[in-house]
């Protein structure tokens, strides 16, 4: 295995395009989700999106916050060459509704918000609290890894520059 | 952020390695033996250890649990004593003045304005309370993972350290390339791919 920094810096593109093959499903093909992990009923990007284009030597940072904000200027970014760096989803797994931010480079999920567990009166509920909230957060990272596992098995895939950039480009220029 | 509260963040590890013989008393002893010491009422400004999920403010891992369910639930403490900086050149001005005044001398040198620098932090030390930093780790031992809940550097860096020499075992974090070569089943031609993959062009 490589070393872990060089490693780290090495591939963060993946992260990032990662995110930005989301954003794409997300718009394009929001049945895919379903066939992708079956209890997702949906997955979409809730009020903050950043992206970064690094092609030229200036780094470009483009931060859109906000609910129902309009991601033209994201796209824009893209079609500039820029990639989505972070991305905050709002999501429905069966009947239980998540928030979370995922960071590209790291994959580091921060800000999860989900169902309230139950309010610990006795010290014998915290290990219920506990298991519920674990069973909760498991449900997000099980999520964030069967989403990445399918967008690498396809990044590694003869099909990724055939079929899927050619459709990237085209829903970016549009 | 602990894990209960209402917005949590994580980073994940992968644990390599794995315990010889009885877990939960290997477990226990790596936590006892690494269990936070209370700096207050010390010279010493920072401190780190391990923590009861529980009680994290007075660890016991001889009477309490770190099981729940099928996890070891522990917390990472790490207390740090913050000292204004302002605060040590003020008492640093008014004492070397005393000094002065006291030897009759006009100028004291680098290493006395120093040895008085470390007398005066380590007198304030004694005084001022640590600020406590509690972080919670939940590890599933047969699925060799483990979810740490910040995301802070350094506080991610001082759990690899810890966790290597209490367990000795060695905490991988996922990100892209580890969650690609390590997690995900990509067969040996996809391995050879991703050594050699570069970034995707979106744009001509």
């Amino acid at each position: 295995m490589l070393d872990v920094s060089i490693s780290y810096n090495r591939y963060k593109f993946l992260g990032h395009e990662f995110l930005t093959w989301l954003w794409f499903i997300m718009e394009e093909d929001q049945d895919r989700f379903h066939h992708i992990e079956k209890e997702l009923i949906f997955l979409t990007i809730d009020n903050r999106i950043v992206l970064e284009n690094t092609r030229h030597e200036a780094v470009e940072r483009i931060i859109i916050n906000g609910d129902e904000a309009d991601l033209e200027e994201g796209k824009l970014c893209l079609r500039k060459g820029g990639l989505v760096t972070e991305l905050n989803f709002s999501c429905k797994s069966g009947n239980i509704g998540f928030k979370f931010n995922l960071k590209g480079e790291s994959l580091t999920i921060s800000a999860i918000k989900v169902s309230e567990t139950g309010t610990i009166e006795q010290e014998e509920d915290l290990d219920g609290a506990v298991l519920e909230k674990i069973f909760l957060c498991e449900k997000v990272v099980h999520l964030i890894e069967t989403l990445y596992f399918q967008f690498v098995k396809l990044r590694l895939s003869p099909s990724w520059h055939k079929t899927i950039v050619p459709l990237v480009k085209k829903w970016i220029s549009v | 952020m602990g894990l209960l509260s209402t917005s949590v963040s994580l980073t994940r590890y992968l644990v390599k390695g794995k315990i010889e013989g009885s877990l939960l008393d290997t477990v226990l002893d790596g936590l006892k033996k690494n269990t936070i010491q209370d700096i207050d009422n010390e010279s010493v400004q920072i401190a780190s250890g391990w923590t009861s999920f529980n009680d994290p403010f007075a660890p016991d891992f001889e009477t309490s649990s770190c099981v729940i369910g099928s996890y070891l639930i522990f917390s990472l403490r790490l207390d740090k004593k913050n000292i204004s900086s302002k605060i040590i050149k003020k008492k640093c001005a008014l004492e070397i003045a005393k000094k002065k005044a006291t030897t009759g001398r006009e100028f004291l040198s680098q290493s006395e304005k120093r040895s008085i620098s470390l007398n005066i932090t380590d007198s304030l030390s004694l005084r001022v309370p640590a600020t406590l930093n509690i972080y919670d780790i939940v590890w599933n031992y047969e699925k060799s993972s483990l979810w740490f809940f910040s995301t802070l550097k350094a506080a991610n860096e001082e759990l690899e350290t810890l966790f290597s020499s209490s367990f000795r075992l060695t905490l991988i974090r996922l990100f892209p390339y580890t969650m690609t070569d390590l997690v995900s089943d990509i067969s040996n031609a996809e391995h050879d791919r991703l050594a050699t993959l570069s970034p995707t062009k979106f744009t001509d």
